[in-house]
């Protein structure tokens, strides 16, 4: 590397390591937000909406119909025939879950098959329709034993779950992925444009323009320490869900640490670019938040299901770079795929690294005036 | 071509429709303090900036330190200090990590750094401090030590001395004049006409043409006024 460049690099880290405000809060956000989150999504869930589908209502049916009302956890706000009642009371956001009891319930109950039942939640809310499913399985479960009880023979119940909206659900886990999203994206795109359109603000970007630096030694060097920040914040954040919400790590640690690297270069070109098409700190604050946080959050399949935005919106997500990025880091948290899965993903945010940071590089200079 | 620090022949630069600077030649010899006038959008900062490579000529041409501004740029930027009118030290950073910077950026060694560093503290009479915290007059004198730290051959100064108190004006050019002993040309732009006087030559910056180009002496014995303020008054406003 060379010296001038050094020299570069050096002053940006006194900059960060001298506002301890600033550092601090940057250093402690993946700790809070992680807490927030995970207890925030953890609502304990009342009142559920319950949609019963009994075609041939049985003594056993209505005795689980009860159990399940008695546990006060669910409400019945329908009961009808068939499957096609239950459709329209999702779409109108009237049930949150529907039990579907096959016909003939009790007759398979005693006789020789397993007797069966449909159980299809409404997952637009995955955390919520996981805790939902739990409380179901339980009544079933609990009434499964103590009827066996009865008989001194064991009863099989096979409940048949469908998450309806968000039919991949894997598990309350989904939020740590997203969230690292979040925080690289907060300490990657907002911190550089920040940085750098103080120095447009104050003047010293004009200084630093007319020495020798180079336009690309100026941004690697802007870069280079929010990298590190980044990499401090994705180990605090996976140790925090890790060991607070004990989420799972099946994938490889070392690629998810690339991932986020590569992810976070995304952000810091963005943030480069916003600071070069800005005038001032606080434009560029408000256009960080703009352009990145918004949909890194709202657009990225974080909160919302991608499959469940209008088409529109689906293809907006496309140049969201949080959006493959979230995918990747699911993919390597949760279902702990490796490179071979991920690689199309992986090559979008190779790609948009490349265009955005060849277009800060090159927006940079010229928008000095 | 060697006397010479700056050649400008017929530099011209458009925005657009609008001109500038229109079509202007002169040259400052190696070490002279050459005064840069004009009124507010006369196109000073214009002609400054097509200097220190910060925006590209529309025609014509310019050498600083006997190099070309559109091929040599490169070389040229180790060769010229620059201080602009607003202060660019940082603020946040002490003394000493701001002279580090700019010794980094500009390939001095540690060595050097290190040595300069303790003569220009021991020189302004300043102790190592937060930049921040150091009055606007001693902000001014570092931050022009700090545009001559690697002993340009050129130094850019624009405004350097607004909004700073007649006593430190006058010491921030005694560090001028000594910065000219060294052999380091003086390429200052000013609003204070007095301070138009202390300098070599001058020129004055009318409507993006140079109005007029001399000694401050022969300014005020062809024109027939007493001062130099005067004289910019008169071609500022040509009535």
């Amino acid at each position: 590397m060379s010296p001038t460049l050094l020299a570069f690099i050096v002053k940006e880290l006194r900059h960060i390591l001298r506002d301890r405000q600033t550092l601090t809060i940057l250093l402690l956000m993946p700790l809070v937000q992680v807490v927030l989150f995970g207890y925030a999504l953890r609502s304990d869930v009342r009142d559920v909406r319950l949609a019963i589908v009994d075609p041939s209502p049985d003594y056993a049916t209505i005795a689980l119909r009860d159990r399940l009302v008695a546990a006060r956890r669910f409400k019945i706000v329908s009961v009808s025939p068939s499957m096609t009642s239950v459709e329209p009371l999702f779409r109108q956001g009237k049930a949150d879950v529907a039990i579907a009891f096959e016909p003939d319930f009790a007759g398979h109950l005693h006789g020789n098959g397993p007797a069966k039942l449909l159980l299809a939640i409404d997952a637009s809310d995955p955390n919520t329709a996981t805790t939902m499913q739990a409380y179901a399985r339980a009544v079933i479960t609990s009434y499964e034993a103590e009827v066996g009880a009865g008989l001194n023979q064991p009863i099989r119940i096979i409940p048949d779950t469908r998450m309806r909206f968000n039919p991949t659900l894997e598990s309350v886990n989904l939020f740590v992925p997203g969230l690292i999203a979040l925080v690289l994206t907060l300490v990657s795109a907002l911190m550089t444009a920040i940085s750098l359109s103080r120095e447009k603000e104050r003047g010293t970007l004009e200084i630093l323009l007319v020495s020798p630096l180079r336009p690309w030694q100026i941004i690697v060097g802007k870069v280079l320490p929010y990298l590190g920040l980044a990499f401090a914040n994705v180990l605090t954040a996976l140790l925090a869900a890790w060991l607070i919400f004990h989420v799972p790590f099946r994938g490889s640690v070392l690629l998810l640490l690339s991932e986020s690297l590569l992810y976070a270069m995304v952000s810091l070109a963005l943030g480069v670019l916003v600071a070069s098409l800005t005038t001032s700190q606080r434009v560029a604050m408000l256009a960080a938040l703009l352009v990145t946080m918004l949909p890194s959050s709202l657009l990225s399949g974080m909160v919302f299901p991608i499959a469940s935005m209008p088409v529109f919106l689906q293809w907006v997500s496309a140049i969201v770079p949080a959006r493959w990025f979230i995918v990747i880091a699911r993919g390597i948290m949760l279902k702990g795929v490796g490179l071979d899965y991920l690689w199309r993903e992986t090559l979008v945010l190779l790609g948009m690294t490349v265009v955005l940071m060849g277009i800060a590089v090159r927006s940079f200079k010229p928008r000095l005036e | 071509m060697s006397g010479l620090a700056i050649e400008v022949v017929d530099l011209t630069r458009r925005f657009g429709g609008f001109t500038a600077v229109d079509n202007i030649s002169f040259e400052v010899a190696a070490g002279e303090v050459f005064g840069f006038l004009g009124a507010n959008g006369a196109g000073k900062t214009t002609a400054i900036k097509m200097l220190i490579g910060l925006l590209a000529p529309t025609s014509g041409k310019a050498h600083v330190a006997g190099l070309d501004v559109k091929t040599q740029m490169d070389q040229i930027r180790t060769r010229i200090g620059y201080m602009s009118q607003r202060f660019s030290l940082y603020e946040d950073l002490t003394v000493l990590e701001n002279i580090q910077l700019y010794g980094g950026i500009y390939g001095l060694s540690d060595a050097q750094i290190t040595e300069r560093s303790k003569a220009m503290l021991a020189s302004l009479g300043l102790a190592d401090d937060f930049v921040g915290r150091l009055p606007l007059g001693w902000k001014q004198k570092l931050a022009f030590s700090v545009a001559l730290l690697h002993e340009p051959a050129v130094v850019f100064l624009d405004e350097p001395t607004g909004g700073v108190d007649p006593l430190t004006r006058r010491q921030f050019w005694e560090l001028i004049y000594a910065a000219a002993a060294r052999g380091t040309t003086v390429f200052v732009t000013t609003h204070y006409m007095d301070e138009a006087e202390y300098c070599d030559r001058i020129s004055i910056m009318v409507d993006g043409h140079i109005g007029a180009i001399g000694t401050p002496r022969e300014l005020k014995e062809k024109w027939n006024v007493p001062t130099i303020d005067e004289l910019f008054v008169r071609l500022a406003r040509p009535a």
